[in-house]
């Protein structure tokens, strides 16, 4: 009764201010610079209680960008794997999706979901500000959704 | 329109390339050009007060002279060459053994072979 | 304790994108670096088999979104020079507009990172916001505000109307007001002259025989700048390359800061020698033969080398980045210096990776 309503209170804190994990996963910087530019004064994701991270274990969302390559796959899966449940996974930009303009150069294996499994995908080539704040709202409904499927689970 | 470049064989490479060092030389990269599925040409760039001078190289077979003991800063582009075209530079340091940019094993070198659109899948 | 080695990276908080060290460190001196590549490789030199000559400026511009338009400028130049196009004088100083824009906002990016990695957050979201009227002015003039894909062979794909000009010009003096009140800060607050002076240093000899390029070299006291070549309309315009001499981070932070200015005055220049007519000429027939392109991008010399047989398709497309020239540096300048300030030292090279493998 008593661990059920910590519980409770850390899926609500963890829902009302998600941290982020950024992983560069190949991408050409355009997407890399845009997500950044979320987190400063002029989008500021900050104001929602969002937080970027560096390490994995303190997150609650996934962001990547670019295309996945043989070399990034396996720290693709190990920082997903590192990431305590529930976790959503956000894709940006054309070569998150599906290896975009590159899916045809020899060391690209495509999109992150070849990988591990992703919940929301952000278009753009370079996928703009609003587009990854629009994509991270929509991350936090799944989050909501994962963790009540949990919670009822127990 | 062709660079003019100096023609030059791979056992005079070492003593042309420190001769440019001398003259105060900054070394810029190499270009490598697979010519045909057995050889390549390796294109050396060097610029003195913007002004840029070439050395071209004919290689035969699979093995190269490294340039590293001469510039130091050679061994980036020689790795990327060994593992992007297959050749072997001979004295490298460090040798990344083709795992530059590439998984060993998973992969072979994606320029080797003859070039062109019908090279694709 | 002799010898630990440190794995530093791939994931790492200061580093924006991919870069693997490893550090052999005894008693938190390091000893030795080693870099690690490949986590963002992807093999796009090896595009060109499958996208045509002209398919590829959309490939170039996306080597690095950071200066995407000086890539895409740099390959158009080359095939111009190939086919024998001359581009139109309005072209040319729209050109340096938009480089210079790039120049801008990558400077800007760069001392807002640095300044993260100095652990001063602050300065690094006012930077930021600054960086923001550049992105505005990116969109409001090609329509996106990273990859301007607004080079093409022969000239520029779009043109800027007199309100337009105007209205940039308006927008600088504000950039300008802003970098003036962080100039106190980056150049004179002391925590920074703290965290980067006599870091990093490499001696005038150094940089040369290690082949770096760009604010690097500048950094150490060689007045080496590819826009002296006089591409684009840069022959025309009135500019000195930023000299530093001590060649260690702070040093090469003044040579960035400075720069701002520079571009400034360099976008103030064209728009006030800014020529009318057209913006492109038609461009026949196909590239042969085989040329050396430069240009100087926010980290440095870039140099293209185009091989063409007269086909659709081009023989060979080289790329090689500045980041990529920079890089062994690296090898030298850490070796010494405290774990602490590896974040410090390797930034100051502007490092691009994904430039550095594309």
């Amino acid at each position: 009764m008593g661990m059920g309503l910590i519980d409770n209170l850390i899926s609500t804190a963890r829902r009302r201010s998600p941290w982020l994990l950024h992983f560069d996963c190949g991408s050409c910087n355009g997407c890399d610079i845009e997500t950044l530019a979320c987190l400063t004064p002029v989008y500021d994701v900050e104001r929602f209680g969002v937080v970027n991270v560096g390490n994995p274990k303190h997150a609650d969302i996934l962001l990547v960008t670019g295309t996945v390559n043989l070399r990034n796959r396996e720290v693709l899966a190990v920082l997903f794997e590192q990431i305590p449940e529930p976790k959503v996974v956000v894709a940006i930009g054309a070569c998150g999706l599906s290896g975009g303009i590159f899916r045809e150069a020899p060391n690209v294996v495509g999109g992150v979901d070849k990988v591990i499994p992703v919940d929301v995908y952000v278009p753009g080539c370079p996928a703009r500000p609003e587009a990854i704040i629009d994509g991270v709202v929509l991350a936090l409904e799944k989050f909501r959704e994962k963790s009540k499927g949990k919670g009822e689970g127990k | 329109m062709t660079i003019t470049a100096d023609r030059i064989e791979s056992g005079e490479l070492c003593r042309a390339v420190a001769a440019l060092k001398e003259q105060g030389c900054r070394f810029v990269t190499i270009t490598c050009v697979r010519a045909d599925s057995a050889g390549a040409e390796l294109l050396y760039h060097f610029d003195r007060e913007l002004s840029l001078s070439h050395l071209r190289l004919t290689v035969s077979g699979d093995e190269v002279p490294s340039i590293c003991g001469i510039y130091a800063s050679a061994f980036l582009v020689e790795n990327e060459i060994q593992d992007q075209f297959g050749l072997r530079f001979i004295g490298l340091t460090p040798d990344y053994q083709r795992t530059l940019y590439l998984q060993g094993e998973d992969s072979a070198p994606p320029f080797r072979g003859p070039s062109g659109p019908d090279r694709g899948e | 304790m002799a010898g630990t080695v440190i794995p530093f990276g791939p994931q790492h908080p200061v580093l924006p994108e991919p870069l693997h060290l490893n550090l052999k460190i005894e008693d938190e001196i390091v000893i030795s670096a080693t870099p690690a590549f490949g986590y963002v490789h992807r093999g796009l030199e090896k595009l060109a088999d499958i996208r045509d000559f002209r398919q590829m400026i959309q490939v170039v511009e996306r080597v690095c979104g950071i200066c995407s338009m000086i890539h895409a400028l740099t390959y158009c130049q080359g095939l111009e020079s190939l086919m024998g196009v001359e581009p139109p004088p309005r072209a040319r100083f729209l050109r340096v507009i938009w480089s210079e824009l790039h120049r801008l906002h990558s400077h800007l990016l760069w001392l807002g990172l640095f300044a993260d990695a100095m652990g001063f957050e602050s300065l690094f979201m006012q930077l930021w916001k600054v960086r923001e009227r550049i992105m505005d002015m990116n969109e409001a003039t090609a329509g996106n505000r990273v990859i301007l894909s607004v080079n093409v062979i022969g000239g520029v794909r779009r043109d800027l109307d007199p309100g337009q000009t105007g209205w940039i010009l308006s927008e600088l003096a504000e950039v300008e007001k802003g970098i003036k009140a962080m100039g106190r800060t980056i150049l004179h607050d002391y925590t920074v002259q703290k965290r980067t002076r006599g870091k990093g240093v490499l001696s005038r000899e150094q940089a040369l025989e290690l082949g770096c390029v760009g604010p690097m070299l500048r950094s150490c006291g060689v007045a080496q700048d590819m826009r002296l070549l006089g591409y684009a309309a840069y022959g025309e315009l009135d500019f000195a390359p930023v000299v530093e001499r001590d060649g260690d981070c702070y040093a090469r932070c003044r040579v960035r800061f400075a720069e701002l200015g520079q571009s400034i005055d360099l976008i103030r220049q064209s728009i006030g020698k800014l020529p009318a007519g057209d913006i492109s000429v038609p461009v026949k027939g196909r590239p042969e033969g085989e040329i050396v392109a430069r240009a100087e991008q926010p980290r440095g010399e870039c140099l293209y080398y185009i091989k063409a047989n007269g086909g659709k398709f081009l023989d060979r497309l080289r790329i090689r980045t500045p980041t990529f020239a920079n890089i062994p540096a690296l090898t030298v300048m850490l070796p010494g210096i405290e774990l602490a300030d590896v974040p410090v030292v390797l930034l100051s090279i502007d490092p691009c990776v994904s430039c550095t493998e594309r």
